[in-house]
């Protein structure tokens, strides 16, 4: 066991797949000699040589479809954006190309790919720099996408996205680079597609994922104080998402958040709320509340941009609403 | 049979510099008997794939007027001599990437024209069994790798599939084919600047047939109908054919691919060609005279072809008309397949999804 950063883990992933399998190789915008904008790659380029790790232009276009080109013709490409906000860019490749190809082939076709790209708010990159496009893309079939809250989650998640012979969004949570966890030293993957309990309770069911887990931790430490038992889930990944898991704990605690630091409007999050209210409604003694960021384009003022990002008082103001306590 | 390429300033001087090595692979007079013989089997295979294109579409059109197939429906009428002649220079371990306009990609890329046809009638026997449609062909197996119908999409598809064959250290290449409408998408600058610094094993043929859907390419490109010359930008050497006839395309692709495999980095060919009929077959053409089609027509392929192939006495009209009637057989036969083959079964809809 050891106790590492989120980027370490993410870099400790990274490295063994590249040691381990010849196939993967990474691309991205300045990965290589500059070391990755958020030092994920740190020193790859020494150690694994330029025909791996291969720095690109600035056409994400041209890029995330070589990778998808690679993918389909047998190798493992792992290709970085410097920001998901930078996917939109290359969204045609990324939707029309890399999810729809094994389907319009009739299964001919497999991209077994990785799209790296940092996410969210909370660093005063304004409006074009601070989006959580993650939840977009979960609505995409045929690919899937995860977004860890913590260093374990990032390296169980990354090496099961590395072997997976699907398109695979690892969202990167960028506030999160340089949070500390424990890590085992022993191999061990996390599933795709399955939810963490990562604290039971009884009162209530707090549902998050990526750094939505920080709001969520600390609303319900709050909540404890007040003699308030919250169950606790990160969702870990968006598509396939694991609604038995929240179904369950609602079942168990009658009540409900779900939240979101990405915009509240169209988000996950409506999708996991429009499934409880079908498949869970009787068990519920109030509405599926649903909290996320205002729907406005994201403020480079930090005063400003942090009333809109989501905290934990937003969370707790939920609950206070939705059920009285 | 002289070929009519024209290259651009800087590739030329490369393009005369291939040809005194004599690695052209070049078809003229000067050849032995041997390869005469071989070169009648050759053209009059290349008479029959144009043919068999040409018949396969007919017979597209007919069902689409009859409700048979659906959607959109892209015709490669009028352009069979560029796709067969680039192809027919390709081995087996190459990659070809098509875009929407893909039939005849796809046939010369020896797809198995039952499948094909199946394809366009979305029945469960088709090629992505009934999944894809006329816009998205694909054969893995036989490495076309569709059928890609968002604009210029298909061209960074295509240099990932360079790479693959660079990284795996093969000296096969990826041909891909993309129209002048493509040209002025972001994605096609991307790419190509992509595959100069990369020096990637990629072949990009532009099929210039002057408009893209209803838009002459006069009207909504800067400089001029010639691509070819701007290629000088990115150090792609590159040349110009007539892509009316089908052995100036195998000539200049067969240079083309030969300095690709010996690791040149990426080659670009513009083929002037011309589709007879409209954008898809809900197009009236009304952004063009019937005038500049007929001119076009006289030069028809499938029909200048195997004129000249016989006057020369290469082949004999007897042949030629042999040829024809196996090909109208088999695609009569494809329909048939087609119509006969079940549709898809409901369970089909969520496989093929994920792994």
């Amino acid at each position: 066991m050891s106790q590492i950063v989120l980027r370490e883990a993410l870099k400790r992933g990274l490295e063994e797949a590249l040691e381990n399998d010849p196939r993967v190789f990474m691309m991205g915008e300045d990965i290589g000699e500059y070391g990755g904008a958020y030092a994920v790659t740190d020193g790859f380029l020494k150690k694994f040589g330029p025909e791996r790790i291969k720095d690109t232009p600035i056409s994400e276009q041209a890029f995330l479809g070589a990778g998808i080109g690679a993918a389909a013709a047998g190798l493992r490409p792992i290709v970085e954006f410097m920001s998901i906000s930078f996917s939109l860019v290359a969204f045609d490749q990324i939707v029309n190309m890399a999810a729809n190809l094994r389907y319009m082939s009739g299964g001919q076709i497999s991209v077994p790919m990785v799209i790296r790209a940092p996410t969210g708010a909370g660093v005063q990159l304004a409006a074009t720099h601070s989006q959580s496009f993650e939840t977009w893309l979960a609505e995409v079939p045929g690919m899937k996408v995860v977004c860890p809250s913590n260093p374990y989650d990032a390296l169980g998640l990354m090496r099961s996205a590395i072997k997976d012979d699907n398109p695979v969004l690892v969202a990167e949570p960028a506030l999160l680079y340089g949070v500390k966890g424990e890590v085992p030293d022993e191999y061990y993957e996390i599933e795709i597609g399955k939810a963490d309990i990562t604290r039971t309770g009884s009162d209530i069911t707090l549902v998050s994922y990526g750094y939505g887990m920080r709001p969520l931790n600390e609303a319900a430490d709050k909540l404890a104080e007040r003699g308030v038992s919250a169950e606790v889930i990160d969702l870990r990944s968006l598509s396939p998402i694991d609604m038995d898991a929240v179904v369950q704990s609602v079942q168990k605690t009658n009540r409900v958040v779900v939240v979101d630091t990405a915009r509240r409007v169209g988000g996950i999050m409506a999708e996991v709320a429009a499934d409880l209210q079908q498949k869970a409604s009787e068990w519920l003694d109030g509405p599926v509340m649903r909290v996320g960021s205002a729907d406005v384009p994201w403020p480079y003022n930090r005063g400003l941009e942090q009333e809109v990002l989501t905290d934990a008082d937003d969370v707790l103001a939920a609950v206070t609403e939705g059920y009285g306590i | 049979m002289a070929s009519s390429t024209k290259s651009s300033s800087k590739s030329s001087r490369k393009s005369a510099k291939s040809s005194k090595n004599g690695k052209s692979g070049a078809v003229g007079p000067d050849q032995s008997d041997e390869s005469d013989v071989a070169n009648k089997t050759d053209q009059l295979e290349l008479f029959r794939q144009m043919y068999l294109i040409r018949q396969f579409e007919l017979a597209c059109g007919e069902n689409y007027s009859k409700g048979l197939i659906r959607g959109f429906l892209h015709l490669y009428i009028g352009q069979e001599a560029t796709g067969v002649g680039a192809i027919s220079t390709l081995r087996e371990d190459d990659y070809v990437v098509s875009n929407y306009r893909d039939h005849g990609h796809a046939l010369a890329r020896g797809l198995d024209v039952n499948r094909a046809m199946a394809e366009l009638f979305g029945r469960a026997t088709g090629t992505s069994k009934g999944k894809g449609g006329s816009m998205h062909l694909f054969d893995v197996a036989k490495r076309f790798m569709g059928g890609h119908a968002i604009v210029a999409g298909q061209l960074p598809l295509a240099a990932g599939l360079a790479l693959a064959q660079q990284y795996q250290k093969t000296d096969g290449l990826t041909m891909c084919f993309f129209g002048d409408g493509s040209t002025n998408q972001g994605v096609y600058h991307e790419t190509l600047n992509l595959a100069a610094i990369w020096k990637l094993p990629i072949l990009f043929f532009l099929e210039n047939n002057m408009y893209g859907m209803g838009s002459s390419i006069e009207r909504v490109r800067a400089g001029g109908i010639d691509f070819y010359p701007g290629m000088a930008t990115y150090e792609i050497p590159a040349v110009e054919v007539d892509g009316m006839d089908v052995l100036a395309v195998k000539e200049a692709t067969e240079v083309a691919v030969a300095r690709i495999r010996k690791g040149s980095g990426p080659q670009f060919i513009e083929a002037k060609t011309f589709r007879f009929v409209g954008h898809s077959l809900a197009d009236g053409q009304k952004y063009r005279g019937q005038e500049e089609v007929k001119e076009w027509k006289e030069r028809d392929p499938v029909i200048t072809f195997p004129k000249k192939l016989v006057e020369m006495g290469l082949v004999t009209q007897d042949q030629v008309d042999e040829t024809k009637s196996a090909v109208d057989e088999a695609v009569a036969k494809a329909v048939e397949f087609a119509n006969d083959s079940p549709e898809p079964d409901l369970s089909e809809i969520d496989t093929d999804v994920l792994a």
